[in-house]
């Protein structure tokens, strides 16, 4: 899914994903830090407020004065819209030195002389600390019941313990700051990620555009190079300019390759067009020159002579092969033929069969057909015919001929092999042409016909030679369908 | 009340020629201050308006003023009998007590009368408390030990009851004022205490935040309002005169606009016999 998404998308939604991924971890780990200073802050703040309380608190205590005690530690945490929410105690007391509430900053719920443990459990932990303080400093705690932080510190006259001061921070208190700043912690990171997010989307297309760029002009590179690509290479020798210029080169190389292709077709086409020629100015030069004869020799003994019917016939002759030679260049596919059977097969065999025979060759036959196939039978006869008669007679003397037909993928399969000389490679490419420089006795246009046909019929042909033997392969399709290569169906 | 005004009026026009007299002649005293003590007999902690009521008295009295104020009444009265201040306003209670060596200046009108109570406050939420014998056992606020309404008279009234009042209570303090007696029984800190009633009325009008999580339970006799008083060794001029001051105060606009922020009527010169009831209440914390 990813994979296929343009990195015109792809590129600024990575950076975007970055620039979050770094914002949001930044952002936790200031929070992390700012939480840590946070409850340093609180401690340090208590610590201070309990040290200057529990300094004016000596006289009160040491005179008995409760309300004057009360005054005091009312006095930092008076209801004030300014100190809401900061570090205010939830709770302030102050024991006696029999661990009775003296005064609390809210009497209602922790009344003097009340103990604060039967008041609120929490306590036991502040009673158990301040049993154990040895020095005159504050000191923090956190209840592990509540998660409330406790500032216990004595109050100390002359060495002599007055009484103890205990301060309860709710947690609260801290969860409420610690929530505020991380929401203005997640408002900064979003403002920052508005601010930068589009700045790396734009960022991220700027990178992609060259690649995106590219990928459009080779897309455009099919089979063939398109006259006009309008693509620019990007300017600069970092990689994506190097991709650039490499692709322009290899364009111009592909361009380069095209027109010696084409030139190369071309000379090729004339090449054959030439021994076409060629072969056909011999065919019909050859008995031109009897006939010419003939004819001279007619001229000089007049028609009367018996000589004369002779050389008539003779010129029929020639004439004939001429026809011959010219009705078998004029492939002719449109002959009227019923469908091919299994029996239209099995009578090629019994027509090359003497031949195998008079060549004492080995003939291996296997025929799959069965019903009728929506083939002409007539022309798939003949190239049965054409490629069997080649094979006897390419085969060695007391070698073997096999034909194999059969149905594979809605197409008609002829395999036909001879154990003969093997092709030569640089021939095997004009094989197919007429004339052929490997026809023997022939005029050397039965393949040439042979692979008309086939294409005619909408098939394909093919041959593989080597020292082993030399095999035909041909496919027909019996419907519209097009047939595989029939490479595959032709093991090793 | 009608009576008290009347009074006060007629000794405002008997001592008028002498003032006259004495204002034609110059100041009172050309060197020297009056001394004025105060104590939390009333809302002494209003500094702006003892700055106006000040420069009011230096104004009539031709002389400087000085307003004295201590945490506590004993202060005031050492300074007093030391001499360190020429008048002040005290309580009833150390008056009485003091009596040989204090001279009775004058009187505030309260409601007409030179009269007020000893109100037994509890927290608005305490709904069940009727009188003081409810709070056996609980917190207590006294105001000051030399008040009458804030410590004499609820001590008196335990006796009364048959009561000790030094094992009445779970707990008892002072805080020295009357409005932080109101203070402590509003938080919850006292579960009851004893106050001013004039100071709770005039809180409950001034400041009704104050007040209104207390609620009064019981209201003791009327007795003399904490009068002014004089050292006795003062010149009988510069008592003619203050007291003069004092009690033309309500018969002048500037005076009577004075008068109605310290929510009184005036002053009268007023009997030391007005604290006959006061005294009587003394052998409740008589030692022994």
């Amino acid at each position: 899914m990813l994979a296929n998404l343009s990195l015109s998308v792809k590129t600024p939604l990575r950076i975007a994903a970055l620039v979050i991924m770094t914002a949001v971890l930044v952002t936790a780990v200031l929070v992390a830090r700012e939480r840590e200073e946070l409850r340093r802050d609180l401690v340090s703040h208590s610590g201070n407020v309990a040290r200057v309380l529990t300094k004016t608190l000596i006289e009160p205590m040491a005179h008995d004065d409760a309300w004057r005690a009360f005054e005091i530690i009312n006095t930092p945490f008076r209801p004030n819209p300014d100190l809401e929410d900061k570090q205010v105690a939830e709770i302030v007391l102050v024991l006696d030195t029999g661990r009775r509430i003296y005064v609390s900053t809210n009497p209602r719920s922790y009344p003097m002389l009340g103990d604060p443990v039967r008041i609120d459990p929490d306590f036991a932990v502040v009673q158990r600390a301040s049993a154990d303080l040895a020095t005159s400093e504050p000191s923090a705690l956190v209840s592990p019941a509540s998660s409330r932080m406790y500032m216990v510190a004595p109050i100390l006259s002359d060495g002599v313990r007055l009484g103890t001061l205990v301060m309860g921070y709710s947690p609260s208190v801290f969860n409420r700051r610690f929530q505020r700043l991380i929401q203005q912690a997640a408002e900064v990171t979003l403002l920052v990620i508005a601010v930068l997010v589009p700045g790396g989307w734009y960022f991220g297309r700027r990178i992609a555009k060259p690649l995106i760029e590219l990928s459009g002009a080779m897309e455009k590179v099919g089979p063939q190079v398109p006259a006009h690509l309008d693509y620019v290479p990007p300017r600069g020798r970092d990689e994506i300019g190097r991709l650039g210029t490499e692709f322009e080169r290899m364009v111009q190389e592909l361009r380069r390759k095209e027109a010696l292709e084409r030139r190369m077709i071309a000379s090729d086409r004339l090449a054959a067009i030439g021994r076409l020629t060629a072969g056909i100015a011999h065919e019909i030069n050859n008995p031109l020159g009897g006939m010419l004869n003939a004819i001279s020799t007619y001229r000089r003994h007049g028609p009367d002579d018996p000589m004369a019917a002779k050389t008539l016939s003779l010129i029929e002759r020639g004439l004939l092969q001429i026809k011959e030679t010219v009705g078998a260049l004029l492939v002719e596919a449109k002959v009227e033929s019923h469908p091919l059977t299994r029996q239209d097969v099995e009578d090629t065999h019994l027509l090359v069969l003497p031949d195998a025979e008079a060549k004492d060759a080995r003939f291996e036959w296997s025929n799959e057909l069965d019903g009728p196939l929506s083939l002409p039978s007539t022309l798939t006869r003949q190239i049965l015919i054409n490629l069997l008669l080649n094979a006897v007679q390419a085969a060695r003397p007391g070698g073997f001929v096999s034909c194999t037909t059969g149905l594979r993928d809605g197409c008609l399969q002829i395999r036909v092999a001879n154990d003969g000389a093997p092709i030569p490679a640089d021939k095997l490419q004009y094989l197919f042409e007429p004339f052929s420089v490997l026809s023997g006795d022939g005029h050397g246009l039965g393949l040439w016909v042979t692979y008309q046909i086939v294409h005619q019929l909408g098939g394909r042909i093919d041959v593989r030679s080597d020292n082993n033997e030399t095999v035909f392969s041909v496919l027909l399709p019996l419907n519209e369908e097009k047939c595989h290569d029939p490479a595959e169906a032709v093991p090793g | 009340m009608k009576s008290g005004i009347r009074r006060s009026l007629l000794l405002g026009a008997l001592l008028s020629p002498a003032a006259g007299c004495l204002r034609a002649q110059g100041p009172v005293r050309a060197t020297a201050t009056f001394r004025i003590g105060l104590t939390p007999v009333f809302l002494d902690d209003q500094a702006a308006f003892l700055a106006v009521w000040r420069d009011y008295l230096e104004q009539r009295l031709r002389t400087s003023v000085v307003f004295v104020r201590r945490g506590n009444y004993r202060q005031i009265l050492e300074l007093l009998n030391e001499g360190a201040l020429d008048f002040a306003w005290v309580c009833g209670y150390p008056y009485v007590r003091h009596r040989p060596q204090l001279k009775l200046l004058a009187v505030p009108l309260y409601k007409g009368k030179p009269l007020y109570q000893s109100y037994l406050v509890v927290p608005r939420l305490d709904a069940a408390t009727r009188s003081i014998l409810d709070l056996r056992g609980k917190v207590f606020a006294y105001s000051d030990p030399d008040s009458n309404s804030g410590y004499l008279y609820p001590q008196y009234s335990l006796r009364q009851l048959k009561e000790t009042p030094s094992s009445f209570f779970g707990r008892t303090f002072f805080t020295w004022s009357h409005r932080a007696v109101v203070e402590a029984v509003a938080v919850g800190l006292a579960h009851g205490g004893a106050v001013d009633g004039y100071v709770w009325d005039t809180l409950s009008q001034m400041h009704p935040h104050l007040t209104a999580d207390t609620r009064v339970v019981q209201r003791s006799p009327e007795f003399g309002f904490p009068p002014f008083v004089a050292r006795s060794s003062i010149d009988a001029r510069s008592f003619a005169a203050v007291q003069e001051v004092l009690v033309r105060m309500a018969a002048e606009p500037e005076g009577r606009g004075l008068l109605k922020r310290l929510n009184l009527d005036g002053f009268v010169p007023g009997q030391p016999s007005l604290f006959d009831g006061v005294a009587a209440m003394l052998p409740a914390v008589a030692p022994g």
